[in-house]
């Protein structure tokens, strides 16, 4: 079972390599092998899920801890890991699925799959690592296939945007290095299980200081890859101008693999956690909650308001994260704070699927219609009965209308909040998902309701492959409000949660202290 | 000491560069100019005092090493740089010809 | 991009065999002296990129070579993988990338294990990658014009 970890990186980095050679010689192979690998990836996540209990972990090369000082680099799965791998190969299965018929609209077909594919490896790689320069480097290359998929069709916009993202995030990478640096010049090893003992273990005059730059350092750097608040600025650009497949990959993994998941990893598991750093990060995703929302009111092209709801909803993570944080730190009641972490990780479940679906729904409105500015279409939902359904499905559970998935992670974020005391979180909160309901209900009305131009008249449905990924997208939609049932909750999120609140024992079990 | 402040100074130059000037190539070479400063920083790291090569050769078994950690992590850091500024150069050639200028003052499509 | 002098065509003639096999000399010592897979792959692509700057834009010999770089690199690639992924098989133990062949004696040329075959394919991979980058950014395939 503990061999079979590093097949999640081995698996999509040699098909993309093979794909690179044959897809040249035998024709369309890319887009045979590409979902047939996708859906291995699906198989093993669920083989893992089920079949496994508490935290495995292997050592790349085999080499045994000397002297109690781990020296292998490690690969590490656990509740958490397991809950990311499933948002990353469900998503990126039904994104592909998808752009076997939205890609034909590119000359350079074959090489999209190989990006895809290498993009998909970055990202397993880094759930799975276990120390801080692996994370680096597999970060790396996922974003860097992901700023080459967005420069994809080679227009105007789209290498604008590309350029814009580039810069950003390369000084965002930049800064997390010389954050690794800083790390390694004080604690002499790259383990996050070790760092973690040693930060823990460590007495010495100023030790305080470092803890806060460091920490600081970490949420600049990765709270770029997440679009937390002030630096949120590249999203729109970059999540419009994609190719639609992209875009749902982008705004519902890539920012929660890259961006949530190594600050969620890092300061519950590496840190010490502190007062003030836990109100930084929640006060952090009440602003961006909120600036997400306003700015997103007054868009009329479709993608780009789509895009500052992303901002938003990334905001609901954090904050029921932040507050998980704030009780931890204060000593209050440890089940307050595993409610409103559960329900933090859930809205991160949630948004990837629904988000997920709302991009792909623009892209088929954009492959049938051309345009994506509100005001100029209209009165879609006679001819394209698939798209308005999935759209009006997942409308609703963005906004939080029960009995979709979104209704009950929202409720859970918002009954923590009021039970650990924080009234003020819980209004806003509020308030956005009113305001989210107003933004959504605008969009179904001037794409979906109304009067039909007359130049849409003779547009169709959407081919097979891309109607398939919206039905079963909008059929998950609805699933996944069964996660709050307790048998169904201690297979996915228990584990998750429990990696968090009892976050000394991440490096017991890797250490074996 | 001073030598981490020099290095800092360099990171901050190359910030500089890529804030305030408005060609896109020098955009690139700023980001270059900060990828250099974090890889010296990091060598800076691992000096041990009179320490010689990390490589054990027949007859030095013993003698005293630098880190060599550090030296590992900035092969793969210099690697990752050339891959960044390849594609940011690719991006760069594109932008010109689509837009037939460097300034970055003059490609502004996407607003609002 | 137009050539340079007969001069500077014949020299760069005498010249890049050597720079050539310097670099093949850094990949194969890499575990002997500093260097290895990375520094001597740029090296090799460097008397590539070497002859092109002599020489000119010749277009349609450096698409085709284009495309044999291009399957130079993932071969290697998989190469790579491929000797990592036998350490599952043959070792004792199933751990991926395990140092399986023989470790030899300390400073001869064939010792260390596994590690002269990976730093070869790294090295191959390297020179690849970088002159692809060099003829990509050389060669701009005109599309505007379709």
């Amino acid at each position: 079972m503990n061999s079979l970890i590093p097949l999640f990186v081995i698996i999509p980095l040699g098909c993309a390599f093979m794909m690179s050679i044959l897809g040249r010689v035998i024709k369309n192979f890319n887009k045979i092998i590409t979902p047939i690998f996708m859906l291995s990836l699906v198989w093993l996540t669920f083989h893992f899920i089920i079949n496994s209990e508490g935290s495995l972990n292997y050592r790349v090369g085999g080499f045994e801890a000397v002297n109690g000082v781990p020296i292998a680099i490690y690969m590490v799965m656990d509740g958490l890991t397991k809950l990311v791998l499933l948002i990353i190969s469900l998503v990126g299965f039904l994104a592909i699925f998808y752009s076997l018929s939205y890609t034909t609209q590119y000359t350079a077909e074959s090489k999209f799959y190989v990006l895809f594919s290498l993009m998909i490896a970055g990202m397993n790689g880094i759930v799975i690592s276990g120390d801080i320069f692996n994370i680096f480097v597999f970060l790396e290359i996922a974003a860097i296939s992901s700023y080459a998929l967005v420069a994809f069709g080679v227009e105007k916009h789209q290498l604008e945007a590309s350029f814009k993202y580039q810069v950003l995030g390369g000084i965002a990478s930049l800064v997390i290095l010389l954050t690794i640096g800083l790390i390694y010049w004080n604690t002499g090893t790259l383990n996050i299980a070790d760092i973690s003992r040693q930060l823990l273990n460590n007495s010495s005059v100023g030790i305080d200081v470092f803890i806060k730059f460091i920490s600081v350092l970490l949420i600049a750097g990765f709270g770029l890859k997440a679009a937390i608040f002030p630096f949120h600025s590249w999203l729109p650009d970059a999540h419009s101008s994609a190719p639609s497949p992209i875009s749902a990959m982008l705004s519902g993994v890539l920012i929660k693999a890259v961006g949530i998941y190594i600050i969620i990893r890092l300061f519950f598991n590496m840190i010490p956690l502190s007062y003030e750093l836990s109100m930084t990060i929640t006060v952090l995703g009440t602003v961006s909650m909120i600036v997400g929302v306003l700015l997103a009111i007054g868009q009329w092209d479709f993608k780009r308001l789509l895009a500052y709801h992303s901002i938003s909803q990334m905001g609901y993570v954090i904050i029921g994260v932040g507050i998980g944080m704030l009780i931890i730190t204060k000593g209050g009641d440890i089940k307050i704070a595993a409610l409103s972490i559960g329900g933090g990780l859930f809205h991160m479940l949630n948004h990837s699927i629904f988000k997920g679906l709302l991009f792909l729904n623009a892209g088929a409105i954009e492959y049938r219609t051309n345009t994506r500015n509100l005001k100029k279409l209209g009165g879609l939902s006679s001819k394209m009965p698939i798209t308005s359904g999935s759209s009006f499905v997942a409308s609703m559970a963005i906004s939080g209308i029960p009995p979709f998935n979104g209704f009950f992670s929202k409720v859970i974020i918002i009954i923590a909040a009021v039970q650990a005391g924080y009234i003020w979180i819980a209004f806003f909160a509020v308030l956005v998902s009113v305001i989210t309901l107003a933004s959504f209900t605008k969009i179904l009305k001037y794409v979906f309701f109304g009067e039909l131009h007359t130049k849409y008249e003779k547009i169709k449905e959407v081919p097979f492959s891309m109607s398939f990924s919206m039905i079963l997208l909008s059929i998950l939609c609805l699933a996944l409000s069964l996660l709050v049932i307790p048998e169904v909750r201690t297979i996915f999120l228990k584990p998750a949660v429990d990696v968090l609140i009892n976050s000394a024992q991440y490096s017991i079990n890797i250490l074996g202290i | 000491m001073i030598l981490y402040i020099l290095c800092f100074i360099l990171f901050l130059i190359g910030l500089y560069g890529v804030v305030s000037k408005r060609n896109l190539i020098k955009i690139i070479i700023g980001i270059a100019i900060m990828e250099y400063s974090i890889n010296l920083f990091f060598i800076m790291i691992g000096y041990v005092e009179g320490g010689t090569a990390p490589i054990i050769t027949k007859g030095f078994e013993q003698a005293k090493f630098v880190d060599p950690l550090p030296q590992a992590m900035i092969l793969t850091s210099i690697v990752i740089g050339l891959a960044t500024t390849a594609l940011l150069l690719a991006v760069a050639i594109r932008l010109y010809k689509k837009y037939g200028t460097f300034d970055i003052n003059d490609i502004k499509d996407l607003k609002g | 991009m137009k050539g340079m002098t007969i001069i500077v065509k014949k020299i760069t003639q005498i010249i890049c065999p050597v720079i050539f096999m310097f670099g093949l000399y850094i990949i194969i010592h890499g575990h002997l002296t500093p260097g290895g897979g990375f520094a001597g792959g740029v090296i090799m692509a460097g008397a590539f990129i070497l002859q092109i700057l002599a020489n000119g834009n010749i277009l349609s010999g450096l698409r085709k070579e284009e495309h044999n770089l291009e399957f130079m690199e993932s071969a290697a690639i998989l190469g790579f993988l491929i000797i990592a992924g036998l350490g599952l098989l043959i070792s004792g133990s199933f751990v991926f990338f395990s140092n399986f062949l023989n470790k030899g004696e300390l400073g001869n040329l064939i010792s260390a294990g596994i590690i002269p075959i990976e730093n070869i394919v790294v090295g191959a991979e390297v020179c690849a990658a970088v002159a692809t980058i060099f003829i990509a950014l050389v060669v701009y395939k005109d599309e505007e014009k379709k």
